[in-house]
């Protein structure tokens, strides 16, 4: 069973951009992505093209920019942006009072 | 609030093309309609020539069937013709007797054949061929009859005329002009066409009349202007086209040959906008297709409310469509006394090329027999750019195909299916010709997109283009001259510099805000290039974003495959110490580094490094960054000079780095690589730099615009100095201009190339005052940035460490 767990504080994330959490039986570390409306997001930090961190992404709009080859994602579904195919992980995220929960 | 209605008469390719477009601005902004004669949904009318010739079918040819019209909310009246505008009411009628309200509309009527007003000209069979219908009864007629003549060696007149014969038919063509397609190629490249027909079994006529056509029930014969009498069956009329302005005309609207539209496609009603064969543009009617993509990404943009973009005419380019014949034609082909001509002609082994010049610049070409560089020639003749430079090596085509990932080969039409274009993604020719047939791709954008073939260092764009026209025919569109930034907006690179300049904007929000950005907060492409231009225009001033930064230079390390990074230390001129190698080989050894290496640019690589040890790495090894993962200086790559070496003449260790510790934390539009070498013999390699410096005996020679990277580009010779003093004020103030005025991503070889060195010369040269000043403003701007290894200053600490779990 799925539980919230605090994560940080809103304002350690910077607006258009990430951080990363590794918790703990997991292999894959998940990015947390804040955008520039303040919105969060969780994803696994695992690009499905060459399996870059998406966390070292450009964030815009609703979606991020792989680092490594430009392969961009939609932060709300996971799903790559057309033209290009493949999913990454979501996670369930939540901001309450300024803190980020994550379901782990 | 009630959406305005848009209503399209003429569901043809420019029309639908622009409603497309306009879907793509703002789905929700209109309510559309389109109102069409012909009884299906939109089809690529220029594909007609292969359906005739058997190529392809009807079914091919279907660009937007009736399921895309339902998909976008779109009402289809098709097999209904428009029969008048009432402006008044705005309302258009139909022959159903149905009336469709407007707010604004698009009349896209197209043009139709000119059928020669001769006797006999209304019998049956005689056609035009313009349409599925004209297409349809000539197909039907050549598994009847026998006998066909054409009247028009066009373009159009031809591709009829190959396809009727293909289909069976005895042929004949009759021409007005004294060789054939007399307005596409000269009279040799038509020479070589004619035999090349005749050779297809084709009869010709050539510099006749028609003076009237035979039969009572049906068309029996031509008679030519000279008593000849041909046998005919079937006889397609291909002598031109006329703009259908008639129902524009009916209700008032300005016309003459055609619609008169303004830059905006507005027609003299302000509610009624019109593109494609029917507008008469600034006195000119167009038959082919890229125009009419212009005239609908222009209206698009105007009726999307943006109403940026200015139609000011196209310079047309011409492929015909017959199999095994390979032609093109663009610009002014013709030459004559106050052109240059430069020409190749082997009327035996059937190529024939010319190119016309104009002061430098490629006005015109016409190609037969080998076209490979015909998309090249075209795109330097919109370009209108100086050619003097490589005026020699105009004929062989561009260097930069078949440099890389094609194994030598330069033609995309010979290229087999399975050969890589583009070796960064492993993009085949087949997965190219099938995304373009497939999805209808016109552009190199769209084709870019679909398979990433030139999504990465962009050498193979060149070859895509070719393959794209090779695949599409005449209906390729090249790029637009003026390319905006991004897909964010409409501006180009010099318009966003312009306006942060002019109106002193400071932040991207601001930049977004004050030239309409389509998008919130920007792109992967616009944002590190907005950010550079914010704070190369107001150093100091503007504050450097993070988050419109790429990894690379956010982390300020280089990000690797694995997601580890590489550190590499500043080594002025390349030059180190006992002691500084002991304490990078401890901290190689202290956090792991899995591999040391030298790089190519004279320093030490550690590579494989956690992105969380990243601080302590600088701190420990209390270097400067070497910033050998920006868009800005990278290395200067000395020889050990005259200070060892027997040969040398100068201190050319010496003056590389005290031109590495001027130049260096300066962020530039792209990399930026010099060498200083200490004699003619060039051991640092100074002409494939962006800077490159020779000692000789009696001073410095500077040279520009190198590049050793993707394709190889030799410096040109800028100026030859006396002192080191001169060595830095003449590089300083090359790359001030260039960092105040290259587009970002643009190499110096490139932004060179666009200005012409002249201009360059001219600045830097010439203007002694102006020189002084770029070099100031180059120094200015660099005391006020920091080391960001050292000084950590607006490096997020943060983007280090992970959260705790």
């Amino acid at each position: 069973m799925k539980q919230f767990q605090k994560i940080c504080a809103l304002a350690e994330i910077p607006q258009q951009g990430a951080r990363v959490v590794n918790p703990g039986g997991r292999s894959q570390a998940i990015a947390l992505f804040r955008t520039a409306e303040n919105q969060v997001f969780a994803l696994d930090d695992h690009c499905p093209h060459k399996g870059g961190a998406l966390s070292h992404g450009l964030v815009f709009g609703g979606a991020v920019a792989c680092p490594l080859h430009n392969f961009k994602i939609d932060l709300a579904t996971g799903s790559a942006l057309a033209p290009e195919q493949g999913q990454v992980p979501c996670h369930a995220v939540e901001v309450r009072d300024g803190e980020v929960w994550l379901a782990l | 609030m009630r959406k305005q209605r848009l209503v399209l008469i003429g569901n043809g390719v420019a029309g639908v093309r622009t409603l497309e477009e306009i879907l793509r601005h703002d789905a929700q902004r209109y309510d559309m309609t389109v109102i069409g004669d012909e009884p299906c949904g939109n089809y690529n009318r220029i594909q007609l020539s292969p359906v005739l010739a058997g190529e392809q079918t009807l079914s091919d040819i279907i660009l937007n069937p009736e399921s895309w019209y339902e998909k976008n909310g779109i009402r289809l009246i098709k097999g209904v013709a428009a029969t008048g505008i009432d402006r008044v009411q705005r309302v258009v009628t139909l022959a159903n007797g149905e009336a469709v309200g407007y707010d604004k509309l698009i009349v896209a009527t197209g043009s139709r054949p000119f059928m020669l007003p001769i006797p006999g000209a209304q019998l049956p069979g005689v056609l035009g061929f313009r349409d599925i219908k004209d297409t349809t009864a000539m197909i039907e007629a050549a598994a009847q009859y026998k006998h066909a003549v054409v009247i028009g060696g066009g373009l159009l007149g031809l591709e009829a005329a190959h396809g009727l014969k293909l289909r069976g038919m005895e042929v004949s063509v009759v021409h007005l002009g004294e060789w054939l397609l007399n307005r596409q190629l000269d009279q040799q490249a038509g020479r070589m066409l004619e035999h090349a027909m005749r050779d297809h079994g084709l009869q010709l006529y050539l510099g006749q009349t028609a003076s009237r056509l035979l039969g009572d029930q049906r068309v029996t014969g031509v008679e030519l202007g000279d008593g000849t009498v041909l046998k005919a069956d079937l006889v397609v009329m291909a002598a031109g086209i006329v703009p259908n302005d008639a129902l524009a005309r009916a209700a008032g609207l300005k016309a003459t040959q055609g619609i008169v539209v303004d830059d905006t496609l507005k027609t003299s009603d302000p509610f009624i906008y019109a593109l494609g064969e029917c507008v008469n543009h600034r006195g000119t009617s167009y038959g082919l297709v890229a125009p009419l993509f212009e005239m609908g990404k222009v209206l698009a943009n105007q009726l999307a409310g943006c109403g940026k973009q200015r139609y000011t005419g196209t310079t047309t380019s011409t492929k015909l469509k017959v199999t095994g014949i390979d032609l093109f034609s663009a610009g002014d082909f013709m030459g004559g006394e106050s052109y240059d001509e430069i020409v190749v002609s082997d009327p035996k082994g059937g190529i024939y090329k010319k190119l016309v010049l104009k002061d430098d610049v490629l006005v015109g070409a016409c190609l037969y027999g080998d076209t490979g560089e015909g998309a090249w020639y075209y795109q330097l003749l919109r370009e209108g750019r100086n050619v003097a430079d490589m005026r020699r090596d105009l004929l062989s085509g561009p260097r930069e195909l078949g440099d890389v990932g094609t194994a030598g080969a330069s033609r995309a039409a010979a290229l087999p299916m399975d050969a890589e274009v583009c070796g960064c993604n492993g993009v085949s020719k087949g997965t190219i010709v099938k995304a373009i047939t497939e999805h209808g791709l016109f552009t190199v954008e769209e084709v870019k997109k679909h398979t990433r073939a030139g999504a990465s260092c962009g050498s193979c764009t060149g070859l895509v283009e070719q393959i794209l026209m090779s695949t599409v025919g005449s209906s390729f569109q090249a790029a637009p001259k003026q390319k905006p930034l991004c897909d964010c907006t409409t501006h180009t690179h010099e318009d966003v510099r312009e306006a942060i300049r002019n109106r002193h904007l400071t932040s991207l929000p601001a930049v977004m805000k004050a030239l309409q950005w389509r998008t919130p907060d920007g792109c992967p492409t616009c944002r590190p290039a907005l950010n550079y231009y914010l704070i190369s225009s107001w150093p100091g001033e503007a504050k450097d974003d993070a988050q419109a930064r790429l990894v690379n230079e956010r982390m300020h390390a280089n990000i690797q495959k694995d997601s580890t990074f590489s550190v590499i230390p500043r080594m002025w001129g390349g030059v180190t110490s006992p002691a500084e190698l002991r304490r990078i080989a401890d901290v190689a050894e202290k956090y792991e580094v899995r591999m040391v290496k030298v790089t190519g640019g004279q320093r030490l690589d550690l590579l494989g490094v956690k992105g969380s040890d990243l601080p302590a790495i600088w701190k420990d090894l209390d270097m400067p960054s070497g910033m050998g993962y920006s868009k800005g200086l990278r290395t200067v790559k000395t020889c050990v000079g005259k200070q060892f070496c027997r040969f040398g003449t100068q201190d050319s260790t010496g003056m590389g780095i005290e031109l590495e510790k001027a130049l260096d934390r300066m962020w530039a539009p792209h990399k930026v690589k010099l060498a200083v070498s200490g004699c003619p013999r060039n051991c640092a390699e100074a002409g494939i730099k962006d800077v490159g410096i020779i000692a000789v005996d009696s001073g410095w020679e500077l040279y520009i615009g190198g590049n050793g990277g993707i394709k190889t580009e030799v410096a040109e010779f800028l100026v030859k100095v006396k002192t080191a003093t001169e060595v830095m004020e003449y590089s300083g103030a090359f790359l001030q201009l260039y960092r105040e005025q290259a587009h970002y991503l643009e190499r110096t070889v490139h932004f060179m190339q666009r200005v012409g060195l002249d201009y360059i010369k001219q600045r830097v040269l010439e203007d002694e005052a102006g020189r002084k000043a770029l070099w100031a403003r180059l120094q200015q701007s660099l005391a006020l940035e920091p080391d960001p290894w050292r000084a950590r200053d607006g490096v997020d600490a943060n983007q280090f460490a992970a959260l705790p779990a």
